[in-house]
């Protein structure tokens, strides 16, 4: 398939390893930001065809695992309601709150749809005028310009029945705060792409020259991901720390300056918690004070919902690199993928869940 | 990754001490032919259908049942239809009901004789669409070569249903000598898929409200009993097959390699994938290989008759694409793992539910 197949061509492939076999010269650790980049490197294997030197270290890039189980129990509060549609992507339905999921909901009688595009939800409003029509906002920079819009476009057609219930998070925080951290392993990031498509490279130069630390903005087939690999590993190895665009194709420097705006009217910047890490300063966006009147938190009077995470997690510490999925206690036993504690055993490229998966395979073998 | 220190985790032989205790009632994911699904059967209908004189053969849980009846094996099955839109691209609920039971029939190597339709209709249901549909359950009947010989209507309220649910049930007899199930697979086997996957549900979604794409795919419902007789009939030594409709093919192979305690090895790259269903799985973030498919069996074969069995198969209308997709291996028993397209390996595991469009 044009454009698809040519990044996933074996061929390539094993010459690109080839590079990265003969740049490597000692151990190197390599976090990509991505949950996209991630489930390229599980769907494909990569990990294991890299050299031994290499680690990668899978990031706090799934949206959907990150958003905290607070959000997640006022989401869950807010589409039980009898008077509410509750708009979700596909993959955060499954998402277990501190009690019941919206799959639990919908089978109570709760409205849950899944959209595809969150204008979607919109329209959903407009047509039922006597419904709450709730869209559950996640997401990185990627997903916001369009859950932006919806409130925009809400607000244009006066509708009243429509709210977002937001919970973004933004990639330069996280990479600060990973960084920042004492115990910090990464040498180098993978930047997601796509999140560059959207807000541009200027971000990241402040990180570079702040950190020394190499960032390449890098796509999701899988010759993209290689190429972003290397192209670190090319860095380290000379001691140099830059901001390379490897995915030109889709990343223009500045990003896209209309997405830019609309995100800029609707959204501020705030505080966020991170599922399995905790509050990073600066690191969310949530409805400006100008669209409040957009914002499902306050219309449904859910922000008293708190919940308290399971102290038996270590995903902060897996996240970071630190530990090894199966060195938590937890792993396996009280956290599974269908009982999931912490964000990367959620979905099915996070650390613990791909760990999971492959203990189960080297298990089997060695049994 | 082994280190050897950790215990592991018990993964194969997970039956939860409460039964279906995280779902105290019925979600969607309990019809998705994923694990729920396995579950809901294994720790509430077994045991509640148990104590009879056939209650073994349920124990069993093929498609279809095949019954011994002195001297001739009936194969019996059931399937409800509850497709959602009902009229998609390249057929309706109606032809589907019709080749869904058939090919369950005839993945027993049976030649199907007769189905049974049971139709559960809504109050407001359109005549003419109904219309539609049984007379697309005839013509599906007349191209399988099977006949409708009973029936049942019932009516519900408003509101109680989904404009039209269908049961068909079907039986065919199982030719003498033959013997195909998971206890005949076995390591070496070659695994042959009669063509190209992800079709069935990629039409489906396409027309699915709120995800509505443009796309010129098409269900590839078909009744499969003529290209089984074919294959059975060439001499190849075939020892199971499946069609993998729910859960596509990847539920299919977890299911057979867990019960027949073999190992699947799969290479990607040659599973045959429309670039169409390619392109709708890459912007939904699915896998094909858990797509449904209502038109497509997977054969497990012995090595030595591949050739035979993939020319064989394309010979017929309904297998042109056959393709060695695979091998049954004795490492890694109930785990089905893929060479990537680039080389590396995943594990493809049972899906726990249906799939769900992902967000990035």
């Amino acid at each position: 398939m044009k454009y698809l197949d040519e990044f996933s061509d074996p061929d390539l492939a094993a010459s690109l390893l080839e590079e990265i076999r003969q740049t490597v010269t000692q151990p190197w650790a390599i976090m990509e930001v991505c949950g996209g980049q991630t489930h390229t490197i599980i769907r494909n294997g990569i990990d294991q065809l890299l050299p031994e030197q290499v680690t990668l270290i899978h990031g706090p890039g799934c949206p959907v695992c990150v958003t905290p189980l607070e959000t997640i129990d006022r989401a869950l509060a807010i589409a039980a309601r009898p008077d509410v549609i509750f708009c979700s992507f596909g993959d955060m339905i499954r998402v277990p709150g501190s009690s019941t999921d919206l799959f639990r909901i919908k089978s109570d009688g709760g409205d849950i749809r899944i959209v595809y595009s969150p204008l979607d939800a919109v329209r959903l409003a407009q047509a039922n005028p006597d419904k709450q029509v709730v869209f559950f906002g996640i997401g990185f920079e990627t997903t916001a310009p369009a859950n932006a819009m919806t409130v925009t476009m809400a607000k244009q057609l006066g509708l009243t029945n429509f709210s977002l219930l937001v919970s973004h998070v933004l990639v330069p925080p996280a990479i600060r705060a990973i960084m920042d951290a004492p115990t910090r392993r990464v040498q180098g990031f993978l930047a997601a792409g796509h999140v560059c498509t959207v807000m541009g490279m200027s971000q990241y130069t402040t990180l570079v020259d702040e950190y020394h630390v190499p960032i390449v903005v890098t796509g999701f087939e899988p010759l993209d991901v290689l190429e972003g690999i290397r192209r670190v590993l090319v860095q380290l190895e000379a001691g140099r720390a830059e901001l390379e665009n490897a995915y030109a194709r889709a990343v223009h420097p500045d990003g896209n300056p209309t997405a830019q705006a609309v995100v800029n009217e609707v959204f501020t910047t705030c505080d966020r918690a991170w599922r399995g890490i905790g509050v990073i300063p600066q690191s969310g966006w949530r409805l400006s004070d100008e669209y409040a009147e957009f914002d499902a938190e306050l219309r449904f009077d859910v922000q008293a919902i708190t919940a308290e995470e399971s102290p038996l997690c270590r995903s902060g510490e897996v996240l970071q690199g630190l530990i090894k999925p199966n060195q938590c206690s937890a792993f396996g036993k009280e956290c599974t993928p269908r009982k999931p504690l912490g964000a990367p055993m959620v979905s099915s490229e996070g650390a613990c869940a791909a760990y999971y998966q492959f203990r189960r395979l080297d298990a089997e073998v060695s049994a | 990754m082994s280190d050897g220190t950790t215990e592991y985790p018990d993964l194969e032989n997970w039956s939860c001490p409460l039964p279906l205790r995280d779902h105290p009632q019925i979600v969607m994911g309990h019809g998705g032919g994923g694990r729920l699904s396995a579950e809901l059967v294994q720790h509430l209908f077994l045991p509640a259908f148990d104590g009879t004189a056939l209650a073994g053969t349920l124990q069993q849980l093929g498609d279809a049942a095949v019954i011994d009846l002195g001297g001739q094996r009936l194969a019996f099955s059931t399937d409800s239809y509850v497709v959602r839109p009902r009229f998609f691209p390249g057929g309706n609920v109606g032809d589907l009901a019709v080749n869904g039971t058939v090919n369950d029939v005839s993945m027993t190597g049976a030649q199907p004789i007769a189905l049974s339709v049971g139709m559960i209709l809504e109050e407001g249901m359109r005549l003419d669409e109904l219309g539609r549909i049984s007379e697309s359950m005839g013509r599906a009947a007349r191209l399988a070569g099977v006949s409708i010989v009973t029936g049942d209507t019932k009516v519900v309220d408003s509101g109680h249903g989904d404009g039209v649910f269908i049961n068909t049930a079907g039986i065919g007899l199982v030719p003498a000598g033959l013997d195909l199930g998971p206890h005949r697979v076995r390591p070496g086997d070659s695994i042959i898929v009669s063509g190209a996957i992800g079709m069935h549900g990629i039409a489906v979604m396409s027309v699915r409200e709120g995800l509505e794409f443009g796309s010129d795919i098409v269900t590839d419902s078909a009744p499969l009993n003529g290209l089984v007789q074919s294959l059975l009939g060439s001499g190849v030594d075939v020892h199971m097959m499946r069609d993998p409709t729910r859960g596509g093919v990847a539920a299919s192979l977890n299911e057979i390699a867990a019960t027949s305690r073999t190992g699947m090895q799969i290479v990607e790259r040659s599973v045959p994938v429309p670039d169409d269903v390619r392109a709708a799985c890459g912007f939904l973030g699915l896998d094909p290989l858990y797509v449904a498919n209502e038109g497509k069996l997977i054969a497990f074969v012995a090595a030595a008759d591949t050739e035979l069995a993939l020319a064989t198969m394309r010979d017929h209308e309904y297998g042109r694409e056959a393709t060695l997709i695979g091998t049954v291996v004795e490492e890694h028993p109930g785990v089905v793992v893929a060479k990537t397209g680039i080389g590396g390996t995943r594990v493809v595991d049972l899906p726990l539910a249906e799939q769900l469009p992902r967000i990035c």
